[in-house]
């Protein structure tokens, strides 16, 4: 009963981790960009979501294509507005760019953080799901929203995967992730490259903050933490490797609901973050991470 | 040393100062008690992003957890002046934390290199912060411990004591930063291989940097907290703090150490300038941090020694 229970709400948390790591790992593989801002970017497409279900009274899908939108706006925002004018800025050294684009990006979602908290609270924000109703699956009553969102997590994985496993774009992309002075020489210009993968960061964030907003709730005082968990999630399953991050989303998924289920709420981060201080010391690049 | 010495004498920034801390001397004499209180949070702020920038400008590692560090050395002054150790005893304990905590946390960090760093000292901050909102009985939780006592009542003694530290440890940060230790950070830094080539021991030297960045936040944490009477995670370990730290430190102009320090002060004061702005005070001092890096990468510090035609 409780296993059962544990294995559901692990594996709907595990999918939602996992695709919120995807794109910031992908990002971080192909433009070597960190993006601290990440937290802010899902909790905008949350809150957008919220807004657009809540003041206009749309359709739960229309809000969540609302909420997508505003995520890879953000996105969009983020790269114009603070990434490429320090990649592009000459006062800043070469060897420091990436010391530089951290803190940019910390502070512009800081901004972030705030203007929501100053025109929509921070309350927690709950969009309604998608899909109503309750199921029993091994006599435990489960959301059949908590199933959806695993459905959509993993379906949207895959279109990822073949995205860039099976399309010529995609190709470019993991070319410019292994050698991006190659393709330049071969006729491709990097900043459309750069422009396509902010493009579908922008679209996983945003997925990523709206199913959070339909099943735990999604509130801006989060957006740091949502982007520390990131973080670690990536540097677990190894810097740039998309399918370490989905490993690690598991482990730290079903990490957290083992110890909040087992042992107490109040400790449901601890072992995870101990893992991952093993983890890094032992095994520097992350699980499957290449060196 | 006499060269030092000398090279010390010669340099703007030292009479930049010079010519500030002239200034806040004088203050005492002309602001109201309530300015002097917020000084001597920014005095203490900026010894926390002075350590930070000799970690990150020289040794060019990214400490995204200075408040671990601050946090060691404030949370063992307090949880030891609960238990009737007098001030001074605390003081000194807190930096020792400090320098445990920082040798246990960098032995094995250093190893690691750039974000992977920087996490390890992230991941200290937040599990710091779980340990004790889950010792809570011990340590305060979330309310936070209060102190038995205040270094003083008298907010400009309080000042005295901020000022006086603060200058003292950039003496200090300042020195070491401009003597050989200083350069081979610098070197390692830029270029660890290089570096180490030439035969000097780069793992030594960059732990060396971290003691010492962690004895200075240690105790500038735990006079902070006598300052304050209370030590909570929201004022000392909260990783808010470290942030803003950090955006202290690079605002002021990175690699400067003074900067740091002019850097926090703008900070505090700009936060509480902002005041009635209410919520949105965070968000246009995050905006003025932002434009800083982006069209100023060398921070105030930078602009102030460029005009004058030395880099």
């Amino acid at each position: 009963m409780l296993a059962v229970q544990i294995l559901i709400d692990g594996f709907a948390i595990s999918a939602l981790y996992g695709l919120g790591a995807v794109g910031f790992t992908l990002m971080f593989g192909v433009s070597g960009v960190l993006n601290l801002a990440h937290g802010a970017t899902m909790v905008v497409a949350a809150v957008t979501a919220w807004v657009v279900a809540g003041q206009y009274a749309a359709n739960p899908w229309v809000a969540a294509i609302a909420g997508t939108a505003a995520g890879v706006i953000t996105a969009f925002a983020t790269y114009y507005l603070v990434v490429r004018p320090i990649q592009r800025s000459r006062s800043v050294p070469a060897a420091e760019k990436e010391i530089f684009v951290l803190t940019g990006t910390l502070l512009w979602g800081i901004m972030i953080q705030e203007a929501v908290a100053y025109f929509y609270t921070d309350n927690p924000k709950t969009v309604q799901p998608l899909i109503a109703g309750v199921m029993q699956i091994g006599g435990v009553r489960t959301p059949i929203n908590e199933l959806l969102i695993a459905v959509i997590c993993w379906t949207v994985i895959g279109l990822l995967w073949l995205l860039v496993n099976r399309s010529k774009a995609g190709k470019v992309l993991l070319a410019a992730s292994i050698n991006p002075r190659a393709l330049t020489l071969l006729g491709f210009e990097l900043s459309q490259v750069y422009l396509q993968v902010w493009a579908i960061y922008g679209v996983l964030a945003g997925i990523a903050g709206v199913l959070l907003a339909t099943f735990l709730g999604a509130s801006s005082a989060q957006a740091s933490q949502l982007t520390a968990s990131a973080f670690s999630i990536v540097v677990l399953g190894g810097l740039g490797s998309v399918s370490g991050s989905l490993l690690a989303a598991y482990v730290v998924g079903y990490l957290e609901t083992l110890t909040a289920y087992l042992i107490s709420p109040a400790y449901r981060t601890v072992p995870a973050l101990i893992l991952l201080v093993v983890v890094i010391y032992v095994r520097p690049h992350g699980l499957l991470g290449r060196r | 040393m006499t060269d030092t010495l000398r090279g010390l004498l010669g340099s703007r920034q030292v009479w930049i100062a010079l010519v500030l801390a002239a200034a806040l001397v004088t203050l005492p004499w002309m602001v109201s008690a309530y300015i002097l209180g917020i000084l001597t949070i920014a005095y203490y702020f900026g010894v926390f992003a002075m350590s930070w920038d000799l970690l990150f400008g020289f040794a060019n590692e990214v400490n995204f957890g200075p408040t671990f560090l601050i946090g060691c050395g404030a949370y063992a002054a307090g949880l030891l002046n609960a238990h009737g150790a007098p001030v001074w005893a605390c003081l000194i304990a807190g930096g020792a934390a400090a320098l445990l905590g920082g040798v246990v946390l960098a032995v094995p960090a250093l190893r690691l290199s750039g974000p992977y760093f920087g996490l390890a000292t992230l991941v200290a901050v937040l599990l710091l912060q779980q340990f004790i909102v889950i010792f809570a009985s011990t340590t305060g939780g979330e309310i936070g411990l209060t102190m038995n006592d205040i270094l003083s009542t008298e907010p400009i003694t309080n000042y005295w004591y901020a000022l006086g530290f603060m200058t003292a440890s950039g003496l200090v940060l300042f020195t070491l930063s401009r003597s050989p230790v200083g350069l081979i950070l610098q070197a390692s830094g830029q270029d660890r291989i290089g570096a180490s080539a030439l035969g000097f021991n780069i793992v030594k030297h960059k732990l060396a940097a971290f003691c010492i960045s962690a004895v200075f936040s240690g105790l500038a944490g735990a006079m902070l907290v006598f300052y304050l009477g209370t030590a909570s995670v929201g004022t000392v370990v909260d990783v808010a703090v470290g942030v803003q730290v950090i955006i202290a430190a690079v605002l002021g102009g990175r690699r400067t150490i003074l900067g740091a320090a002019i850097g926090s002060i703008f900070l505090i004061l700009a936060g509480e300038a902002l005041r009635p702005l209410g919520q949105l005070s965070t968000f246009v001092v995050s905006g003025i941090a932002l434009l800083v890096i982006l069209f100023f990468a060398d921070g105030l510090m930078g602009l102030l020694l460029h005009r004058r035609g030395d880099t």
